[in-house]
């Protein structure tokens, strides 16, 4: 197969995830509304959890891709690791976003406040900061080699300021739901929205 | 290793040197400085909140604006003149290159932030005299941290486009937890609190301290080098 055919195959490939992904996404919406039950205390308001929940792990896991592709950057040099770093970042970003915005719309109703300085909130906001930082770096290096290279070293110090943020916005801890699928007991909650819940985050990394 | 530090101290001595000559850089920080804490004595209400109340912030601020505005300059003489080059065709490592950077840097800043201090302790009328020794302390572990991200930082920023917005844009989310940590601290000291209280965070500063100078030692070549 020639470079170009490859390509092609690459792109149609793509595609196909995308195609599969977004009908997923019509899924998980018909799924959340109609198929899970009502929460009893928070009424429709819980409902945002299938979009928030897997948009917040589909940001986390695109940010750790930009720290371990940038680590590998430094490494081998090659120009794919670092164009898949910025997309990672692009990601991230976009789906950081739907996180913080789904957030207050759901805390509103259920803590009262759009927003509160949480530990986990705080660490989200900083992470969509770095990475907004991130690429606007990318966006003011002309030389492509240089890009790659400062937003490599970009990319690695954030990977590792993460547990340093965590732990010091930790010692505010406050509001935030507490873990309740990954955790050592069985995840507290019933199958139809457990079920709902892991179809979306599939369809979310796909995505 | 010897090699190593005399190279970096030669090479800090060289820019502490070169400051000294203009002083011109110096002294625009520290009137910055000057300035930013009269403006923040304007900015609160003397009736409603006690003067210690809102000391840690506004000494932690005053520091984190007045190194940001240090550490802009920190490469921009050195890419003015060619200067850079000239260091990078000396058999130095870059990693020596980087420390010596950063000692100058931290002098720099280190001297604007004891001139603050006392300027703080005159505007806002704190007492600090027991608290002194600690608050020193807590002052150079923070700075170390965060003056060494900027350093590397700096050197990226003045070959982008925007270099003035860029080292703010990228380095304060690298400020918050040394800065968190700091002010913590601060408000425990001026509190009269006991160690234990601070410990945590000490340690947390001190962490932040170890695992980003060396890891910004090692990534200096991946920003210097062509």
């Amino acid at each position: 197969m020639t470079t170009a055919e490859a390509a092609r195959a690459l792109t149609r490939r793509g595609l196909r995830i995308s195609v599969a992904a977004l009908v997923g996404l019509a899924g998980v919406y018909v799924l959340a509304l109609g198929y899970t039950p009502v929460e009893a205390r928070q009424g429709a308001a819980q409902k945002i959890f299938y979009l928030h929940v897997p948009a917040a792990w589909s940001a986390l896991v695109a940010f750790s891709l930009v720290g371990v592709t940038s680590a590998l950057y430094l490494w081998l040099h090659d120009a794919r690791l670092d164009r898949f770093a910025a997309a990672s970042a692009e990601v991230g970003v976009a789906f950081s976003a739907v996180m913080l915005t789904t957030g207050p719309i759901w805390a509103k109703p259920i803590w009262g406040t759009w927003w509160t300085w949480d530990a986990r909130l705080t660490l989200t906001l900083f992470l969509f900061f770095l990475f907004i930082g991130y690429l606007a770096l990318r966006a003011s290096v002309h030389d492509p080699a240089e890009r790659a290279r400062f937003s490599a070293v970009v990319g690695i110090l954030g990977m590792l300021l993460v547990p340093f943020i965590h732990l010091s916005v930790y010692l505010f801890r406050t509001l935030h739901p507490q873990p309740i699928v990954l955790k050592p007991s069985a995840p507290s909650l019933p199958p139809e929205m457990l079920r709902t819940l892991l179809i979306s985050t599939l369809v979310f990394t796909l995505l | 290793m010897r090699d190593a530090l005399r190279l970096a101290l030669a090479i800090a001595a060289k820019d502490v040197r070169a400051e000294l000559r203009s002083r011109t850089a110096l002294l625009s920080a520290v009137v910055f400085a000057a300035l930013v804490l009269v403006v923040f004595n304007f900015a609160r209400d003397p009736t409603a909140l006690a003067a210690t109340d809102l000391a840690p912030s506004v000494l932690w601020v005053t520091f984190a604006l007045a190194a940001m505005v240090a550490l802009n300059r920190a490469f921009t003489i050195e890419r003015e003149h060619g200067a850079l080059d000239g260091l990078l065709l000396a058999p130095v490592p870059r990693g020596a290159l980087f420390l010596g950077k950063l000692l100058a840097n931290l002098a720099f800043v280190g001297t604007v932030e004891a001139v603050t201090l006392p300027l703080f302790v005159l505007f806002f009328n704190v007492d600090l005299a027991a608290a002194l020794p600690g608050l020193i302390g807590v002052t150079a572990l923070a700075t170390i941290g965060f003056v060494s991200v900027g350093t590397i930082f700096s050197a990226m920023a003045v070959r982008t486009r925007f270099a003035e917005l860029m080292l703010p844009v990228l380095l304060l989310p690298f400020m918050v937890p040394p800065l968190i940590g700091a002010v913590q601290v601060t408000s425990r000291l001026l509190a009269g609190r006991p160690l234990s209280e601070m410990l945590g965070w000490l340690r947390l500063l001190a962490l932040y301290d170890v695992v980003f100078v060396t890891l910004c030692t090692m990534a200096f070549a991946a920003v210097v080098d062509e």
